[in-house]
């Protein structure tokens, strides 16, 4: 079994767990040992933080809303049509008739990546995420 | 952090996880540590074993208040009250650090006139505490050499969650634990990159890096390598748009990886908000809650199958490996905002997460030597580290404030939005368990946690369970002004009578369905953690 080094998606703490992979899936979490926070130890969540990855009901195809149903579609219609939705508002309503929300649990490049297109692709300021809450 | 960074110009902890464990006086407030950031409590737990004092500030008497040497069992929503309290006790016994005052801080005087002016007989009927237990911790906290406050969701989500936080700074600053190892206030991160989800600026009031949208020299800066103009004017907090309502100014929007209905306060108004919506996109793993709702769902790539970097609660930037391809038709996140842009006449392209990562550094100074092949080589380096050879930085002030000198802000009790009354006897307390994480996407899912917690329970004190003929085990009904929900009765002396307690993990008994919407003014952090409901059994 290959042990690929990550970081726990849970907490704050930021765990250092090897996810162990075989036949292309991944099959167990374990802690780092030497990692500083986590030093041979993990919570419940962090020995089990493989087990959603490969869950059945994960998605695997973008959805399209036709006839108030979500249907699966390809990638382009799905990228096509929302990017022309987003722009159909920014340029009726303006800019601040959108808004995004980032997420703590996506990485710190997707963070960036997102605020850039908030502020410089669609002109708004209007992106927050859950710290808060 | 809108009140940390007020206090001392940065919003994040100010010390390293592993320093806690040398602490000689730790106070942890608001935070179920034990549940939520267990390895933080395992520091705070080696360091009672070596002597260490523990204070603990929670109404209930969760597991870690059961090993306080000092358990403050305040009335909920009644922190400022409590630590206004505790500073009036630490200047009469003539335990404040004039010397650290004058050199280090300015606005003394404004916090030393108001601490004057409480009467501690009052304080103590407000908050339910006893006075003599309030001197004991304040003379413990005030004379120990290294005092640290963790602070976790139980302070920030109170309308005056940003006072609750200045309060704490204060307290912090008249006995002069911060800018040294072991001591300072520590805000402990409910998920794995708020922290970064902050400093890269996924804030509307701020660019990157907590840099002034409105600073000539940084837009400049923004605009040579973005190629635009950034917008001026502040945007919408999370909830300005989650509860802009029905037919409200905002008209699309784009969620990545969140489930406001589940995650946000008062659900009524944030699914009809939602549902109004000319447009919205959400990109998540599973078909959420929120995702049901949408026009545009993108399946996106879980962190196994996807690279980039993610920073913890001690501010520690680490690298996370891809383990193996995405699933099924599955794109990273960052391949659907660049792929959405480029539809939109915006190029952008990068050869991969470390090209990213050097716009990062470019932009952001606290961010300046983070590269990615140092991070893949190392344990993470902590922030601020400004340049390629900076080692980072384990504590934050050291010998100096980010914003100059640390500033006192006072600030006085305010009594909680909904107060029980008559028809709304109990007060409401929420927040997480062990098993569980957020609002349970991902952990409801894994087939381990979900056989260890697979119900919502309600704790309630025997008191208020004879009163309404519940016994241990019962489906009960609890209802605020907002809604209802259904849940199983958990008879227990951990919570006081006149307060019952449950957790948000679970989407058949969405306890946002019953959380208020008022906010705190400043960091618009909704009220979660107190509000009035009622409960009765369900007859079967
Ligand atoms: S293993 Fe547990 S303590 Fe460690 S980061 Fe994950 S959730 Fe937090």
């Amino acid at each position: 079994m290959e042990q690929i080094l990550t970081i726990c998606v849970y907490c704050g703490c930021g765990c250092g767990v090897y996810l162990g992979k075989e036949n292309g899936r991944v099959v167990a979490s374990s802690p780092s040992r030497n990692h500083p926070i986590s030093q041979g130890n993990l919570c419940v969540k962090g020995w089990h933080l493989h087990e959603f990855i490969h869950h059945p009901e994960r998605l695997t195809t973008p959805l399209l809303r036709k006839d108030n149903k979500l249907v699966p579609v390809g990638w382009d219609e799905a990228l096509d049509y929302t990017a022309r939705r987003l722009s159909e508002i920014r340029d009726s309503n303006g800019p601040d008739a959108l808004g995004l929300l980032s997420s703590a649990k996506c990485s710190n490049e997707e963070n960036y990546l997102l605020q850039k297109f908030s502020r410089a692709v669609l002109g708004t300021n209007n992106i927050d995420h859950c710290a808060r809450l | 952090m809108a009140g940390l960074a007020t206090a001392f110009g940065s919003g994040a902890m100010t010390n390293s996880i592993n320093e806690l464990e040398d602490v000689d006086v730790v106070i942890v407030s608001g935070s179920n540590t034990t549940e939520a950031h267990p390895q933080i409590a395992r520091r705070i737990l080696a360091a009672v074993d070596r002597g260490a004092k523990l204070i603990v500030i929670d109404p209930r008497r969760t597991a870690l208040a059961q090993e306080a040497h000092v358990h403050l069992a305040l009335r909920p929503g009644t922190d400022i009250a409590l630590l206004n309290g505790m500073m009036r006790i630490i200047l009469d016994e003539g335990l404040a650090d004039d010397h650290f005052i004058e050199m280090r801080t300015e606005n003394f005087i404004a916090l030393r006139d108001q601490l004057f002016k409480i009467d501690l007989d009052e304080i103590a009927a407000i908050t339910g505490v006893d006075r003599q237990l309030m001197h004991t911790a304040a003379c413990l906290y005030a004379r120990a050499y290294k005092s640290t406050f963790c602070y976790c969701l139980g302070i920030t989500q109170h309308i005056c969650g940003t006072n609750n936080v200045q309060t704490i700074a204060n307290m912090a600053m008249l006995t002069g634990n911060v800018e040294k190892e072991n001591a300072g206030v520590d805000p402990l991160r409910g998920q794995n990159n708020v922290q970064g989800a902050c400093d890269m600026a996924a804030l509307p009031a701020c660019l990157p890096g907590y840099q002034s949208l409105a600073d000539m020299q940084i837009r400049q800066k923004f605009k040579q390598c973005w190629g635009v103009d950034v917008p001026l004017t502040p945007g919408r907090t999370v909830l300005d748009m989650t509860h802009s309502g029905h037919n409200g100014t905002l008209r699309g929007m784009f969620v990545m990886g969140e489930n406001p209905i589940l995650s946000d306060p008062d659900q009524t108004k944030v699914q009809a908000t939602l549902e109004g919506l000319d447009f919205l996109a959400v990109s998540d793993i599973f078909l959420t809650e929120t995702a049901q709702l949408a026009h545009v769902v993108f399946p996106a790539a879980s962190f196994a199958e996807k690279s980039g970097t993610v920073t913890n609660s001690e501010r520690r930037v680490q690298y996370m490996h891809q383990v193996i391809e995405p699933i099924g038709e599955c794109k990273p996140d960052s391949t659907i905002i660049a792929e959405l842009a480029e539809r939109m006449g915006y190029e952008m392209y990068y050869e991969s997460m470390a090209e990213v990562m050097e716009e990062i550094a470019l932009l952001i100074p606290i961010y300046g030597g983070m590269h990615h092949d140092r991070l893949r080589s190392s344990w993470g380096l902590q922030w601020p580290c400004p340049n390629r050879d900076h080692p980072g930085t384990p504590f934050l002030h050291k010998h100096y404030f980010s914003g100059g000198k640390g500033h006192f802000t006072p600030a006085q009790h305010q009594e909680p939005f909904e107060p029980p009354g008559d028809a709304f006897p109990l007060t409401l307390i929420t927040g997480r368990i062990y098993h569980h994480y957020h609002t349970g996407t991902m952990t409801r899912r894994c087939a381990s946690l979900n056989r260890e917690s697979d119900k919502a329970l309600l704790q309630i004190n025997p008191v208020d369970a004879t009163t309404s003929a519940i016994r241990n085990g019962d489906l009960v009904e609890l209802t605020s002004r907002r809604g209802t929900i259904r849940l199983w009765a958990q008879i227990s002396e951990d919570i006081r009578p006149g307060q019952v307690y449950t957790t948000f993990h679970f989407s058949e008994a969405p306890v946002n369905l019953l959380t208020t919407g008022a906010a705190d003014p400043i960091a618009k952090c909704p009220e979660f953690k107190v509000c009035a409901v009622k409960v009765a059994r369900v007859e079967s």
